[in-house]
């Protein structure tokens, strides 16, 4: 029989989880509400704005467009994982000495989605980065500090520098 | 907002899903989930069941079969952007695929979900038309096929049955001869676009014969302006633009009369396009 909620086991930040969720309970809100990981934002709630992108699988998805029954047997990484780990630490710090932030919302997913792109390109041009992170909104920067962040640590960790 | 409460089955195999499909009227696909999950947590939809299609094995390959691609309901929008099988044998979803949403949508997004859901405004559906390819369904009575030109109904209505499954789309691959072209404008790259153009054709000479246009946000389903073929097929780029008679209305992106505008402004860029060789 089809039930309204279910048993559910995961990987969150390489963290074992156990949990029983409603099935209509999306990713984000089981991460932020259930497991108490508030990086990953909640914005527009229907994919436009990427404040909720998160890592399932080694991929980019959007948190609000998943429900959290469908990651059974899943590995997420939040942006907490990605910060505790370091694999964005550059990111985080040239987006810091750019001011490619100022209120800080659109950030985990804006990372989340520098990260993956550099991830398959390793010096993607700037017209690369701005279609990568076209799906992911920021009202404060006007995007031209974000872009020359990632740019700085694209060509960094192609020479092999900090940024 | 949230969506309402639904249940929730994993189906196990197509026989499975169809069975549950068959058994709750108000049950609902899930497979990507990238517009579905949109219109639940707005609660422009709220079915009692979802029936989640991603476990069910097969459906998820690309394939050439003689001069067929089939695409696999549960190929997702980045396998298909990965996939050298599409690049080399239907370059026209090759080359629409970047325009569709954003990384982390096309990596959930399904072609079959997307020719299933029939957004007017969305790329795929317009290129199944414009390449004149086939839908495969799975129901309660069997399998069959259904071509593209009689899939589209109305606004988000398919020939699908309510207890069928879109299995896999079909394709012609691309020949030395074939002739594609695609453009869409939109005010974010990713967005929906504000009116957009798939088309395909047959090099003849220094003519172009079998030409299929298809166009998207422009009404309730993609259309086909067979006034403006004809037009391309006779030679005249202008006169095909002339023939256009779209009637968009307006909505929240444009005025009716801003779309037929630019509606011949992509007929221009894709004649453009259908004009050159595949692999110049």
């Amino acid at each position: 029989m089809p039930e309204h909620s279910l048993d559910l086991a995961l990987t969150v930040n390489g963290e074992t989880v156990n949990e029983r969720v409603d099935a209509r309970t999306t990713l984000v809100d089981f991460l932020r509400d259930g497991l108490g990981l508030t990086g990953s934002h909640v914005g527009c709630e229907h994919g436009v704005c990427g404040a909720c992108t998160v890592r399932v699988n080694g991929e980019i998805v959007r948190g609000c467009l998943m429900l959290a029954v469908q990651c059974d047997g899943a590995k997420v990484e939040t942006i907490e994982g990605l910060s505790d780990s370091g694999e964005v630490a550059d990111l985080q710090l040239a987006f810091e000495q750019r001011n490619a932030l100022q209120c800080g919302f659109c950030t985990p997913g804006m990372v989340a989605t520098a990260q993956d792109l550099l991830k398959r390109v390793a010096v993607p041009s700037r017209e690369e980065i701005r279609e990568h992170i076209s799906g992911n909104y920021c009202r404060c920067t006007g995007y031209h500090a974000i872009v020359d962040a990632v740019e700085a640590v694209a060509r960094a960790r192609a020479e092999g520098m900090k940024p | 907002m949230k969506p309402a409460p639904f249940a929730y089955h994993k189906a196990r195999s197509l026989e499975d899903a169809v069975a549950q499909l068959a058994a709750h009227k108000d049950a609902r696909l899930l497979a990507g989930g990238q517009s579905l999950i949109a219109t639940l947590n707005m609660r422009l939809s709220s079915p009692t069941l979802l029936i989640d299609i991603n476990g069910i094995g097969g459906l998820d390959r690309i394939e050439l079969k003689g001069d067929i691609v089939e695409i696999g309901a549960l190929v997702r929008h980045a396998q298909a952007e990965r996939s050298d099988v599409i690049a080399r044998h239907a370059p026209l979803i090759a080359r629409a695929l970047p325009h569709i949403a954003h990384p982390a949508i096309r990596n959930r997004g399904t072609l079959g979900g997307s020719v299933a859901f029939a957004d007017p405004a969305a790329e795929l559906p317009a290129c199944l038309l414009a390449l004149g390819g086939e839908v495969e369904a799975s129901g309660s009575k069997g399998k069959r096929t259904i071509k593209a030109d009689d899939f589209f109904k109305g606004l988000f209505e398919t020939a699908l049955a309510p207890d069928e499954i879109l299995t896999a789309l079909r394709l012609s691959t691309a020949k030395a001869d074939t002739r594609i072209g695609f453009a869409e404008l939109a005010r974010r790259h990713g967005d929906y676009a504000i009116v957009g153009l798939a088309a395909s054709a047959r090099a003849d000479g220094k003519k172009l014969a079998d030409v299929r246009l298809a166009y998207f946000g422009v009404g309730d389903i993609p259309l086909r302006p067979r006034k403006a073929e004809a037009a391309l097929m006779q030679g005249s780029v202008e006169d095909a633009v002339a023939a256009l008679d779209l009637a968009p209305n307006d909505d929240v992106q444009a005025t009716a009369m801003t779309k037929r505008h630019l509606a011949g402004v992509l007929l221009r860029r894709v004649a453009k396009q259908l004009m050159e060789p595949l692999h110049a």
